[in-house]
């Protein structure tokens, strides 16, 4: 079923284990119906409008046939694979050529190049197609980076689904200034479009290191940008909640572990995170239990959200309307969003197929929809 | 997705011609067809001229460095061929498995 291209009001991608769903609400955000499923059956890992052009890539694994970008120019009524997905180099000899297991993640450009894309594969890789998602081309100065084994570790060191590139975000005041982050591998930034990069760890902890002041193999969980205030640079990172300070350690930046403020019966440890899209000290976390074995669900069964309003200095709990007890949430990387309204919606969607809505940053949440397969992206557009 | 090939070229493909039976995974690139015809001396040939018909079909059953992917298995004669070299002569059938894991 397709979503309807005259819709306006607040569009919600829900990219799943089996399919991508389409939420759709008012301008109000009061009524709220469900379109879908596309690509019934295959996981889509991530779905992102471009809002200059109207395109919607989606970033799929057909079963089990591997991994391609899906696109749309008329809001889901139709849909054509890219002619040239995501791809790694031909490797010729006796070199071992690395072949795209997943398309994971997929960020829009820069807004001076509306049709510019980027996406993040596992294994890791980094790919930018110049024509709003039709072909791909390898991004070399990453892929074939002569370090980048080093970068990366074995194949041992890889997260449970698999190593990522993920958080791509271009920098909003440069085109050039290009931030990946990599389970495992930390985060890297190139200030040439690509060609050369270097890793931005300082500061960050990586308590499952030899090492614990490496300089990379760190696991960023989620890096977000601020798209209106420069510099400001967040990360949920398997070892806690950092805030880049990019005037330290002579320009080129120092992670400061803001997740310290939060309650120690909480701690700081999760996989997304939201920023305000106007205020650069707001933002949003969704704790999650990283003790022992690392069970990744609401800490003691009790979802909770966490907000700060002085970029990390202190937290709020926000938890009403969220079950009180007995609620084993699990909420990936990619799955929690905010969208651009006044008083700003915070969206969330879990491993067990719930979406969940806050309409007032966070103060108050409603469930919006129960039993989708299980979720791994969400984004919002308002149209 | 319509990927169907312009009936004209079936025809003009060349002696070569053998029926390749696809799993039904890969039909949303041939229109819904589970048989089609293709031309190849060689596997790695047929899955050329099933791409050139039906253009994104070949990359879901071979990766980028030239491996068979791991959950597709090519079959000539009802024998598992792993090569992509492998000689095809016209009277042989290729069926193509796609074999289904998880859940």
């Amino acid at each position: 079923m397709a979503a309807r291209s005259s819709h306006k009001g607040t569009v919600v991608l829900v990219g799943t284990r089996k399919g991508l769903f389409v939420l759709l609400a008012d301008p109000k955000r009061e009524k709220w119906r469900a379109e879908g499923p596309h690509f019934l059956g295959q996981i889509v890992n991530h779905a992102v409008l471009n809002p200059a052009t109207g395109t919607m890539l989606v970033a799929a694994r057909a079963g089990h046939l591997g991994p391609t970008v899906f696109r749309s120019t008329d809001f889901g009524k139709s849909w054509k694979e890219a002619t040239s997905p995501p791809a790694f180099p031909k490797i010729s000899g006796d070199a071992y050529g690395w072949s795209v297991s997943h398309v994971f993640w997929v960020s829009l450009g820069h807004p001076s190049e509306p049709k510019v894309w980027y996406a993040g594969t596992s294994p890791h890789g980094l790919f930018r197609s110049d024509d709003d998602g039709v072909t791909w081309q390898s991004v070399d100065g990453f892929n074939l980076h002569p370090d980048r084994a080093k970068w990366l570790g074995g194949s041992q060191e890889a997260p449970p689904d698999g190593a990522t590139l993920h958080s791509i975000n271009v920098d909003p005041f440069d085109k050039k200034h290009i931030y990946v982050g990599m389970s495992s591998g930390g985060i890297f930034e190139s200030f040439d479009t690509g060609s050369t990069w270097r890793p931005l760890n300082l500061g960050c902890a990586a308590d499952f290191l030899p090492d614990p002041n490496a300089e990379y193999g760190h696991d960023p969980h989620c890096l977000r940008v601020h798209p209106a205030a420069q510099d400001v640079v967040y990360q949920q990172n398997h070892c806690g909640i950092y805030r880049l300070d990019r005037t330290a350690a002579g320009g080129k930046g120092r992670w400061l572990r803001i997740g310290e403020n939060m309650p120690k019966e909480i701690g700081d440890i999760g996989f997304p995170m939201v920023l305000h899209p106007r205020d650069p000290k707001t933002l949003w976390v969704f704790p999650m239990d990283g003790t022992t074995v690392w069970p990744r669900m609401s800490v003691a069964g009790k979802p909770v959200v966490y907000r700060s309003l002085d970029a990390g200095a202190t937290w709020q709990r926000q938890d009403k309307g969220l079950p009180p007890a007995q609620a084993w949430f699990t909420v990936k990387r990619q799955a929690m969003t905010a969208d651009q309204h006044k008083s700003v919606g915070i969206y969330f969607g879990t491993t067990s197929g719930e979406m969940w809505a806050s309409f007032d940053e966070g103060d108050n949440w409603q469930c919006l929809m129960l039993h989708l397969p299980h979720i791994y992206s969400v984004e919002v557009i308002t149209r | 997705m319509s990927n169907a090939a312009p009936a004209a070229y079936l025809f003009c493909r060349g002696d070569h011609t053998l029926k390749v039976t696809l799993p039904t995974p890969l039909v949303e690139y041939t229109d819904g067809l589970r048989e089609v015809e293709a031309s190849g001396k060689t596997l790695d040939d047929l899955l050329q001229d099933l791409d050139r018909q039906f253009p994104g079909i070949r990359f879901r059953m071979i990766d980028e460095q030239g491996r068979i992917r791991a959950h597709i298995k090519l079959f000539v004669n009802a024998e598992l061929e792993r090569s992509l070299g492998a000689p095809l002569a016209t009277s042989d059938a290729v069926i193509i498995v796609a074999a289904l894991s998880g859940g």
